[in-house]
């Protein structure tokens, strides 16, 4: 039952990337844009994300298990360091640089843009020497 | 005493899409509240995608499940109505450079625009915030030296 609930989310998760707009990247760049003509359509985009998340994370932090009755994995992290910070900070620049961030660049690959792919594909690649670094420190 | 306003952004009226914005952006946020009420996780799709590298006790298929729900979304949409425009203008240079930043970033950051933007907002998440608005001015930056220092 898990794994419908896990593809459903993916699912509206994607079709509101497409109907946001936000899976155009030239779009996006338009948001980041500020001193050129802006785009202010990314601010609501997360207001109405926001609006709905407000409401349903304030049931769920009440709760210790899901209404599947899986527990409920909250982020317990609470210290603000150096990596979050660098990694923010990081994450903005390859974001600035191409308009793609992860959930737009997966709708990108579904819909078959060979651009896309190439984006996901230094992705993943990112992502795996991120996991070498971490192992070989610990 | 009166002065005049300055006006620091100049709004691009023809493509702001408020509407369809908002509209999508409610969606995104139902998919979240989903994920969470029901299977009670984030989602933020940088550490979905990032825990298929970590496989654990038990396995990885919500992942999966969840990345296959992104990846047929374009098809389900184009059968009620056709795909908005997609234009990239980054070359494959710029695209791999991106990509890898992006992939990088977002695990050492523990999040993108999904997990800490929607989901961590939504949480009042005081990390969520810092990192919001260290990727959110470090893409203005960006795209400012980008498109007006370098061009």
């Amino acid at each position: 039952m898990n794994l419908v609930f896990s593809l459903l989310s993916g699912l509206i998760f994607g079709l509101g990337l497409i109907v946001s707009g936000m899976t155009n990247p030239a779009k996006v760049l338009g948001f980041l844009d500020l001193s050129g003509l802006w785009d202010p359509s990314l601010t609501l985009v997360l207001i109405g994300a926001i609006a709905v998340g407000l409401v349903a994370f304030t049931v769920v932090k009440k709760r210790s298990v899901s209404l599947l009755g899986l527990p409920v994995h909250l982020p317990t992290a609470k210290q603000i360091d150096r990596r979050l910070i660098a990694g923010g900070v990081t994450f903005g620049v390859g974001w600035g640089l191409a308009g793609i961030c992860p959930g737009p660049a997966l709708v990108l690959v579904g819909s078959g843009d060979s651009q896309g792919l190439i984006f996901v594909g230094a992705m993943l690649a990112g992502m795996g020497i991120f996991e070498l670094l971490e192992r070989r420190k610990s | 005493m009166h002065s005049t306003v300055e006006v620091i952004v100049t709004i691009d009226w023809n493509n702001f899409t408020p509407l369809t914005a908002l509209s999508g952006g409610i969606l995104i946020g139902l998919a979240a509240a989903i994920f969470a009420l029901f299977n009670g996780r984030i989602a933020g799709i940088s550490g979905i995608i990032g825990g298929l590298f970590r496989p654990k006790a038990g396995g990885t298929t919500w992942q999966v499940a969840f990345i296959i729900g992104l990846l047929v979304a374009p098809w389900l949409f184009q059968a009620v109505a056709p795909m908005p425009d997609v234009r990239i203008d980054a070359g494959t240079g710029t695209l791999i450079l991106a990509g890898l930043l992006v992939g990088v970033g977002t695990r050492y950051g523990a999040g993108c625009t999904s997990g800490h933007g929607v989901c961590g907002l939504s949480r009042l998440s005081p990390r969520s915030v810092v990192a919001t608005v260290c990727f959110m001015l470090a893409g203005f930056v960006t795209v400012f030296v980008i498109r007006h220092l370098l061009a």
